[in-house]
């Protein structure tokens, strides 16, 4: 009943289609007045369902459906394409390819998100090279991976490239192992490959050209982004890699490819809609001439590029030259200058024509009065983020609490928030949460830590107490800031839809988390360090850690007891607990670190030494 | 165990001016590297207290200025990195890039070597690039004490400590760095 494993690649649709399945069924014949039907009716009830089903594409809808009977558990299992697991730990690869046979894009995440931050030991695991060996084995037919947090190697690129041969789009977020030779065996072998993107990825330089390995002739490249790759790459194939890509809409260039080397580029590509800039900068040798890249007219250039509506890149910027991005301004919805140390006169007259800008992520070197000029002219903003140029607790920094009240007022349509300042007030916090009622992500980061509201020198509780209140739709919240149990019970007492919760460096006792764990009824993942919640604390989770994701705790007041306890009492539950690699200190009774998460498969085999599955 | 006072009470009562840091006297901002979390507020010490922390050491609640936190604030290092490279004003003059590994590390990277203008501040890049300690030069004792000793290669394909020569002879002649076990090091030190 397994569909045929012919390495044609048939361009069936996405979500399967129940009828060109090639599966084999007892034909169905009927006459006008209730004649017999030849097949069995649950026969027929099946067929009817999987092509319902296929067109089903919400992951919460199926994992409903598959639970009503057995009859429809399989028949979701038959149509289910995309394979979403968002815990490479919480199931074992055969078990999914047991239950899912007909699997065309695969959706993995690894590591917890503060491995971003150095709080993960290196080797805790999270490799993918059991699950491309399991897929490579029963997937024959797979389109798409997207991995994010997960640790890749070189081997693991070669047996995507040698197992697929529909293989169409492979996206890396956050990922690290593999290097530039992986690419090359990836480009040269995948041939229907269209997109290959790597984002925030770190990737080891190994000297190889990657960039000349993709095959001659026409590609069928629709989108290739590699701006976070640190190493130099071929300028003359990539130029001609990009003029025989007639579909190419998304690029984004890494920090060595310069502005010049861009016009040349964008030259060859005025179709496209995704641009990132690479450096952004003549990035001339000592000794050479600038006369030649002077003499390009870069303004014009970019008028001419009337699809792009998504810019990023910086990397390198040549403030001098952010100007010439100004006709394009117009058509705008996102612009990414977290890379761009520009200031608040520099960026303004170039903002001031995003009037259709709905993403857009800077550094706090725009200075208040640049976070003013976006709440004058973009009026759609739904996202915004501001990074640190200096990622150092101060007194004072360039980005505040008028800057976030100023946005608050200006654009109203705000849904996602991340703000890195110094110093916060709850009066503008407050502000925000009445003026901004879509807010579905909050996350405010003030650097300092411990750091009260500025004005009255209160904890910032109110004003995180009112974002939880205002903001009905919420469902991811970061808090910081001087914060008392009292903000912990706002949010357990209106945080009813939040699923994600990150904390840091607040609260005062156990009675904190207790609210929270009590109060939130859909928490998935909440991830919280150096904040003095324990045993009484966790407690009342005990009935809701089967409905999470993840718990991760660190430098919090967890004991192994405890932690031993949950393991035995909830067997589904994998208790890892470790330390970092540098910590030397002696904790007594306290774990350093406490991630835990359920599991249908146990403990994972490949829990490096430092690492204890309780 | 937590003496009772109200959290505003504790932030009032620091004082910012007396924080005491390690390091060397007259070295101002050299950031260091704590290893764990330091106290909250109305915890006593030795229960949230790193190995480098003692208890008549720490002030009970001490946010530093200018001491490193791992993994804080939240920034992704690959940005911290970017941003840590460019903390100068970018000028349109090209970068001077050397690549860098450090033995034990799976990853090369690259640094900008313009960015930097004196051994201080390129030690203090490599530092939070490959999250590692070096410590201090000195003339006689070398990179003493510490676990990694950074060296570099020179033109005429020589490995050489870091620090023997005046800085702008350095970076005319630097080709690449790394940044070596001091075990492995020992012989670099000793021929001069």
């Amino acid at each position: 009943m397994s569909d045929d494993t012919s390495p044609g690649c048939a361009t069936t649709a996405a979500a399967g289609s129940g009828g060109s399945s090639g599966k084999v069924r007892a034909p169905v014949s009927s006459s006008g007045d209730g004649g017999s039907f030849t097949a069995h009716p649950d026969q027929v009830l099946e067929n009817v369902i999987e092509n319902v089903l296929v067109f089903l594409t919400s992951r919460r809808d199926r994992s409903t459906v598959s639970l009503v009977c057995k009859s429809w558990y399989r028949a979701e299992a038959y149509t289910r394409s995309d394979l979403f697991i968002g815990n490479c730990y919480a199931i074992a690869p055969n078990r999914v390819t047991n239950r899912f046979k007909r699997i065309r894009s695969v959706s993995l995440k690894g590591k917890p998100r503060f491995a971003d931050f150095s709080l993960l030991p290196a080797d805790w695991g999270a490799y993918f090279t059991r699950w491309v060996h399991a897929m490579s084995l029963a997937y024959r037919a797979l389109e798409k991976i997207y991995l994010k947090r997960m640790s890749v190697t070189d081997d693991d690129l070669s047996v995507i490239a040698r197992s697929f041969p529909c293989f169409k789009e492979l996206v890396l977020v956050c990922c690290e192992g593999f290097g530039t030779s992986g690419l090359a065996v990836v480009v040269s072998e995948c041939r229907n490959l269209r997109v290959l993107e790597l984002i925030e990825d770190e990737v080891s330089d190994d000297e190889t050209d990657w960039i000349s390995c993709f095959p001659e002739g026409t590609t069928n490249l629709e989108s290739l982004c590699f701006d976070c790759v640190e190493a130099e790459v071929n300028f003359d194939a990539l130029e001609k890699l990009v003029a025989r890509s007639p579909m190419l809409k998304k690029l984004k260039l890494n920090m060595f490819v310069s502005i010049g080397e861009l016009y040349r580029l964008v030259v060859r590509a005025p179709q496209l809609t995704h641009l990132g800039t690479g450096a952004f900068n003549p990035l001339v040798e000592i000794g050479q001439q600038q006369g030649d890249n002077q003499e390009l007219d870069y303004t014009s250039l970019f008028a001419a590029c009337k699809s792009i509506v998504c810019l990023s890149g910086f990397r390198e910027i040549a403030p001098e030259y952010f100007p010439t991005i100004v006709p394009l301004c117009g058509n705008l919805t996102s612009l990414n200058l977290s890379y761009a140390n520009v200031n608040a006169e520099q960026f303004k007259p170039v903002i001031r024509h995003c009037h259709k800008l709905q993403v857009f992520w800077a550094m706090d070197s725009i200075c208040d009065e640049g976070l003013q000029a976006v709440a004058d002219t973009c009026k759609d903003l739904r996202e915004l983020r501001v990074f640190p140029v200096d990622p150092h607790e101060y007194d004072e920094g360039p980005v505040s609490e008028v800057g976030l009240l100023a946005i608050s007022l200006g654009c109203r349509k705000l849904q996602s928030i991340l703000y890195f300042c110094q110093q916060m007030t709850n009066a503008a916090v407050i502000a925000m949460s009445k003026n901004c009622p879509d807010l579905v992500v909050f996350r405010l980061c003030i650097i300092g830590r411990y750091r009260p509201d500025r004005v009255t020198g209160e904890p910032m509780d109110e004003g995180f107490g009112a974002i939880v209140k205002n903001c009905k739709k919420l469902t991811r919240l970061a808090v910081s800031g001087l914060l008392t149990d009292k903000a912990f019970s706002y949010i357990g007492q209106y945080g009813k839809l939040v699923r994600t919760l990150s904390v840091a460096f607040a609260g005062d006792s156990d009675a904190g988390l207790k609210s929270v764990l009590e109060g939130c009824t859909n928490l998935q993942k909440l991830e919280i360090r150096d904040s003095p919640f324990g045993d009484s604390g966790l407690q009342p989770g005990l009935h809701q850690f089967y409905n999470m994701r993840f718990v991760w705790m660190s430098s919090c007041r967890v004991t192994r007891q405890w932690c031993l306890e949950v393991a035995r009492r909830l067997p589904k539950l994998v208790v890892e607990v470790f330390s970092r690699d540098e910590e030397e200190g002696e904790r007594g009774d306290f774990v350093e670190t406490l991630y835990m998460y359920r599991s249908l498969d146990g403990p994972r085999p490949d829990a490096p030494q430092f690492v204890e599955i309780l | 165990m937590d003496q009772k006072k109200s959290t505003l009470d504790l932030f009032h009562d620091l004082d910012l001016a007396t924080e005491l840091r390690l390091g060397l006297p007259g070295s101002n901002d050299q950031p260091e590297i704590i290893k764990t979390s330091l106290s909250g507020n109305k915890r006593s010490s030795s229960e949230m207290g790193s190995s480098t922390c003692t208890d008549e050491q720490e002030s009970r609640f001490s946010p530093p200025t200018k001491e490193q936190v791992v993994g804080w604030p939240p920034v992704r290092s690959y940005r911290k990195n970017i941003l840590q490279v460019k903390k100068t004003d970018s000028d349109t003059g090209s970068g001077m890039y050397v690549k860098v590994s450090m033995d034990g590390a799976p990853y090369l990277r690259k640094l900008d070597l313009k960015m930097y203008k004196s051994y201080e501040e390129l030690m203090k890049g490599l530092q939070v690039m490959f999250k590692c300690i070096i410590g201090l030069y000195s003339e006689r004792e070398g990179y003493n004490g510490s676990q990694h000793v950074p060296t570099y290669e020179d033109k005429d394909g020589d490995w050489m400590l870091v620090g023997d020569v005046p800085w702008d002879m350095f970076i005319s002649s630097c080709k690449r760095l790394r940044i070596m076990k001091s075990c492995e090091a020992r012989g670099l030190g000793d021929c001069v």
